[in-house]
């Protein structure tokens, strides 16, 4: 051994692979570097391409309908003689006021599973409900809408009833008219339809809460729910924005459950209760699109842009609410 | 406002686990008593049972007597949520509540206790709580910016602050420096000096120095290998304990042969 190294004097050599410990040329894995580097900076680019090319058809299309003449847009026969902004805007808000409804039923109950998941359940029970959860993200759409139709709408019904009856003074729950086919059952199937979603990702949040700070809680004397108020909740805030702003992008788009469930209109009002009030952007233009052409068509891609453009500015407004206090957030 | 704690016979188990066995312990009152001993010899977990948050590890119990002036820590129907707030707490890093600001971090354990505070009262214990750990100086400017702001050392006395704020019985400080420079360590060890007056400090360190520079008490725990409970080995005053102790193993560990 004593005798290699010596031989070797002018090149140093590992003693562990013998080959000279500093080599010319690139080291070993720099391809495997290079390659890696392309393909993940491809796929990032890809999807900026990838929206670009969308949100670039939505306004090639859309071009049409909105310079188009009054003239031309009366003779598209489902618009009845209205503007494109006063055909858009029921749509728009009918799509806002099912996804509002549905985060607001659905953001405190998955706050509630997924604390149970992270804090209360024991670890066996949490994993199994873990997976249910999942497993109901992974359920299509249209089930959901079948499922709202045939078991839900049925069922709340007496209690539309009973709301109506009992609260009718509140003007939202005013003139309920059976069968529930209104924009409340339509916001309780997405409720149901973004739960998921919005559970897996708080979920995951919460479990991420450092054991630091909830250990400091608990030495402070804070009971369970105390140290969770004070060390998760707080620790969570952006994260349950973030959930809460991705079960709205799914709520938002939603075509099929919503078109299954409620009886549309073009209205712009709160009567959660009564049916025909309401339609969402998404659910019209499945409605309307096998029968459009033309102009008609251009019009239905017209509100599809402006879903996108809707969808796009709920997330910017999510990022603005989550980056003002970053200085007080858990990420540093 | 200051408790002694008795230990008599006291056991750890993680599960089936035996942590620590047979620990028979006096921490008097208004005085420092150190913990030393090598890594896994059971001096934190036995450290954490003193105010119950051993009971945070799911499986983790324990046998055993701890009274603190006649009560006894683990007697039916005591609440840990109770123990703990007569027994607070510093931890080896600094853990300030990243989403409050200082002052709301000094007022953490105290809003628990009483939510509709005084403002006036608020201002009075940040002041008291601050000043007690030698932090008001420093961050009185700037109450309202975020705990997170501040170097570890002052992140450390802020953590002081909150835990003494609740104004416990005792202070258990679990190596509470081995995260900090030495000049905010010195910072720590002064106010250590300063808190004995009217609290019983119980301190786990890897820091020999320290236990010999700011103790009054010291205890050495030792494990015989691993796998197997950790035993408290020897108590003493610091200065006989680090001149001349009793038992070999004690003076092998002080001297740096292992460990």
């Amino acid at each position: 051994m004593a005798r290699e190294l010596t031989d070797t004097k002018e090149k140093p050599v590992s003693a562990v692979t013998g080959t000279e410990t500093i080599r010319r040329g690139p080291a070993p894995g720099r391809v495997g570097n290079f390659v890696f580097k392309g393909l993940s900076s491809g796929a990032g680019i890809l999807i900026v391409v990838l929206l670009g090319l969308v949100a670039g058809f939505l306004l090639y299309r859309a071009i049409p309908a909105i310079t188009a003449t009054r003239d031309q847009l009366e003779a598209v026969g489902f618009m009845r003689g209205e503007s494109l902004l006063s055909y858009v805007l029921p749509l728009a808000f009918g799509t806002v006021l099912s996804s509002v409804i549905a985060l607001v039923v659905a953001v405190p109950l998955s706050i509630g599973i997924a604390l149970f998941i992270s804090h209360y359940a024991p670890r066996r029970l949490a994993q199994g409900l873990g997976y249910l959860i999942d497993l109901l993200a992974a359920i299509p759409s249209v089930v959901f809408g079948l499922w709202g139709l045939s078991f839900l709408q049925p069922r709340v019904g007496p209690l539309f009833e009973w709301l109506s009856t009992n609260m009718g003074w509140f003007p939202p729950f005013s003139g309920y008219l059976g069968p529930a086919k209104n924009i409340a059952i339509a916001s309780l199937v997405l409720a149901v339809m973004i739960l998921p979603i919005i559970t897996a990702t708080i979920r995951e949040v919460f479990l991420q809460t450092p054991r630091l700070h909830e250990e400091a809680s608990l030495a402070l004397g804070a009971t369970r729910w105390e140290m969770i108020r004070q060390a998760v909740l707080p620790f969570g805030r952006s994260g349950i924005i973030s959930a809460a702003m991705l079960g709205l992008g799914r709520a938002l788009g939603e075509t099929m459950a919503v078109l299954m469930v409620l009886a549309p209109g073009f209205l712009v009002n709160f009567y959660i209760l009564r049916p025909g009030q309401h339609q969402s952007v998404a659910a019209n233009i499945a409605n309307q699109f096998p029968e459009a052409s033309g102009l008609g068509a251009d019009v239905l891609i017209a509100t599809g842009l402006f879903l996108f453009v809707l969808t796009f500015v709920v997330n910017l407004a999510a990022r603005w609410i989550i980056n003002r206090r970053a200085e007080f957030s858990g990420a540093n | 406002m200051s408790k002694r704690i008795d230990v008599s016979d006291l056991n750890v188990y993680y599960g089936d686990f035996l942590a620590v066995e047979g620990v028979d312990m006096v921490i008097e009152a208004r005085s420092i008593t150190a913990l030393i001993g090598p890594s896994g010899c059971g001096k934190s977990t036995f450290l954490r049972t003193l105010n119950r948050m051993h009971e945070v590890i799911p499986g983790a119990r324990v046998e055993g007597k701890a009274v603190m002036d006649g009560m006894d820590l683990y007697g039916k129907g005591v609440d840990p949520v109770e123990v703990r707030r007569q027994v607070g707490m510093v931890f080896q890093r600094p853990n300030p509540f990243p989403t409050m600001s200082i002052a709301d971090n000094v007022l953490a354990g105290v809003k628990l206790n009483n939510r509709r505070m005084p403002r006036a009262l608020q201002a009075e214990t940040v002041e008291r709580a601050l000043s007690g750990a030698n932090l008001w100086n420093e961050v009185k400017d700037r109450l309202d910016r975020p705990g997170s702001s501040l170097s570890g050392g002052q992140q450390q006395r802020l953590c002081i602050a909150r835990a003494i704020a609740v104004e416990p019985q005792v202070l258990l400080m679990d190596e509470p420096c081995s995260a900090l420079d030495p000049i905010s360590t010195l910072a720590i060890e002064d106010l250590m000096n300063d808190l004995k007056d009217e609290y019983t400090i119980v301190i786990v360190t890897h820091n020999m120095q320290q236990a010999a520079r700011v103790s009054d008490r010291t205890g050495f725990f030792n494990i015989a290998g691993t796998g197997k409970p950790g035993h408290l080995i020897e108590m003493d005053d610091t200065s006989v304990m680090f001149s001349s102790p009793s038992e070999k193993a004690t003076e092998d560990y002080i001297s740096g042969r292992f460990g």
